[in-house]
């Protein structure tokens, strides 16, 4: 199994802010990768590095290989250029914990919009992509609506297909459903687990302990910018060897 | 579990017959409304009966060749002045929301001169330029000219109102501009650079769509000021509305006529503006219920 998403010792300071003290991570291609810790522990800040919304201060994050928002040169990191940047994009989706869908666009060209100007594929052949991937998410006869008319479980589920329509490499969710009333949280997970089953290489940061036990194939536990575990789930949810890790999934549970 | 008494209790049988909801009255709105109509009655008597507002030299004037021309003059103006304005004011936006410390600085002090500076003011020192500068050079900086034109011939009445109306106007319009991208959810933006999309591409589709919603209402209290505004315009001998109706009654006397006309075309103006600004609104409100 190759290594699709690869972090080497990543830093990151917001001030006097050490948020990331040297992360090393490792997911391989089709497997699930479920972050989980404290609030202010950096989860979501490690999942922006991984596709440039964050700049590290030093370390590496690599693609399939390939180093994400620097060029290697002379012993030196060199920022890449914007559009080199936005290309790399391309093959990662996210999907963040508050939607974030243009509300002045009706669903089918809030999921067409990436396809059509960042990858510049033809209209015809993007429109079948986002009637196959909203029917995927169940919303196929919403393609017409607005996002503020539908249930928060609904647009992230279109937010998903969003970022699916990229047909990304990896898949990163920051909290997907922490903005959801209980209710809605299982269509949601549902669709996670669809992707899961049919082998998208996913990194998510949650609180939904079942889901990572159901779904994952490592968990990660972080505290204080660092990775304190990370292995199965029977081993970490179940066994775990830090006691940090040990009252965080007492208290979640 | 269940409350047999609970359920009993809700279950009393009223023997009276359904109540009928009476609403409060309120004597006083009716007769403020009364007080009201009959002050309307009285102006609007006083309107007809009155012979010195003088309906039919207003209805003579109102479509004269020369005032048709005025408040073609008044539009084009008008038009100058939003459009250049605006292309100005979101240059200076973004220069304003710049991370470049100069740039920001440059359109900081921008809308300090000129919202500071009355309008009256900065457009006679547009006309007066050639005391300033008689010749306007064009070349390299600090090096050789390929070319110089008199001042006068280069700025006439037309173009310096035009010039100052527009320079004033980006002063507002950076301001509202700004203001519009300011009030876009930053995760709009982040969302657009997560998936990719090219930064102008951002800009036009996702950002600016949205800073509309904000930008619009203010813009059309800008526009519709500026119809009016550009009567003071009348002081560099501009034939535009004001300036044309001041003519016409200094040759023929008939004040209240025809400040009456040019009243009316202000008000079919910003009326007019009104109502595109109404179906603007609309279009730019999609997807928000």
């Amino acid at each position: 199994m190759t290594s699709m998403v690869e972090l080497h010792d990543v830093h990151k300071r917001f001030g006097p802010l050490h948020v990331l003290r040297g992360v090393s991570l490792s997911v391989r291609q089709g497997e699930v990768a479920v972050i989980l810790g404290p609030s202010g522990s950096g989860k979501s800040t490690l999942l922006r590095t991984i596709n440039h919304l964050e700049k590290v201060e030093s370390g590496t994050v690599e693609i399939e290989g390939e180093l994400v928002g620097y060029r290697r040169a002379g012993g030196q990191l060199h920022e890449l250029h914007e559009l080199e940047i936005l290309r790399q994009r391309t093959k990662i989706g996210f999907v963040f914990q508050s939607f974030n869908l243009f509300p002045h666009l009706t669903v089918r060209q809030n999921v067409a919009e990436a396809p059509l100007s960042a990858q510049r594929r033809r209209r015809a052949e993007v429109d079948a992509l986002v009637t196959r991937l909203l029917d995927r998410v169940g919303l196929a006869d919403k393609a017409d609506a607005y996002p503020r008319t539908l249930s928060g479980g609904q647009q992230q589920r279109v937010a998903i297909a969003r970022a699916l329509a990229l047909e990304p490499k990896v898949v990163l969710f920051d909290e997907p459903t922490s903005a959801l009333d209980p209710e809605l949280v299982g269509e949601v997970l549902e669709v996670m687990k669809d992707l899961a089953r049919t082998g998208t290489t996913m990194l998510v940061v949650t609180h939904e302990i079942g889901f990572a036990r159901e779904v994952a194939d490592t968990v990660v536990f972080m505290d204080a910018g660092r990775i304190l575990e990370q292995g199965p789930p029977s081993q970490v949810l179940d066994s775990p060897r830090h006691e940090r890790t040990r009252a965080f999934i007492g208290k979640v549970l | 579990m269940t409350l047999p008494g609970a359920t009993a209790e809700l279950a009393v049988q009223r023997d009276e017959p359904a109540l009928r909801v009476v609403p409060r009255r309120h004597p006083l709105r009716w007769i403020a409304g009364g007080g009201v109509l009959l002050l309307l009655a009285m102006a609007g008597n006083s309107l007809v009966t009155n012979p010195a507002w003088e309906w039919d030299v207003v209805g003579q004037y109102l479509f004269a060749p020369s005032v048709l021309r005025s408040v073609v003059l008044t539009l084009e103006l008008t038009a100058l002045g939003i459009v250049l304005g605006f292309a100005l004011g979101t240059v200076l936006a973004l220069m304003r929301l710049s991370p470049n410390r100069l740039l920001s600085s440059v359109a900081w002090g921008y809308v300090w001169f000129f919202r500071s500076v009355p309008l009256i003011l900065q457009l006679l020192f547009w006309y007066n330029l050639a005391l300033l500068y008689p010749r306007l050079s064009f070349g390299v900086p600090f090096g050789p000219g390929f070319f110089d034109i008199g001042t006068m011939d280069l700025i006439g009445p037309l173009t310096a109102a035009a010039l100052g109306l527009a320079l004033h106007q980006a002063a507002y319009a950076a301001e509202i501009v700004r203001g519009g991208l300011l009030s876009v959810d930053p995760g709009q933006r982040e969302a657009a650079a997560a998936l990719g999309i090219p930064r102008v591409r951002r800009l036009f589709r996702v950002i600016l769509p949205q800073a509309m919603r904000t930008i619009v209402p203010n813009a059309g209290n800008e526009i519709i000021g500026l119809v009016k505004g550009t009567s003071v315009v009348y002081i560099m001998a501009l034939p535009e509305l004001f300036y044309q109706v001041q003519v016409i009654y200094m040759r023929n006397g008939r004040v209240m006529a025809l400040l009456l006309v040019a009243a009316v075309w202000y008000l079919v103006l910003t009326t007019a503006l009104s109502a595109v600004q109404y179906y603007v609104e609309r279009h730019y409100g999609r997807g928000r219920s």
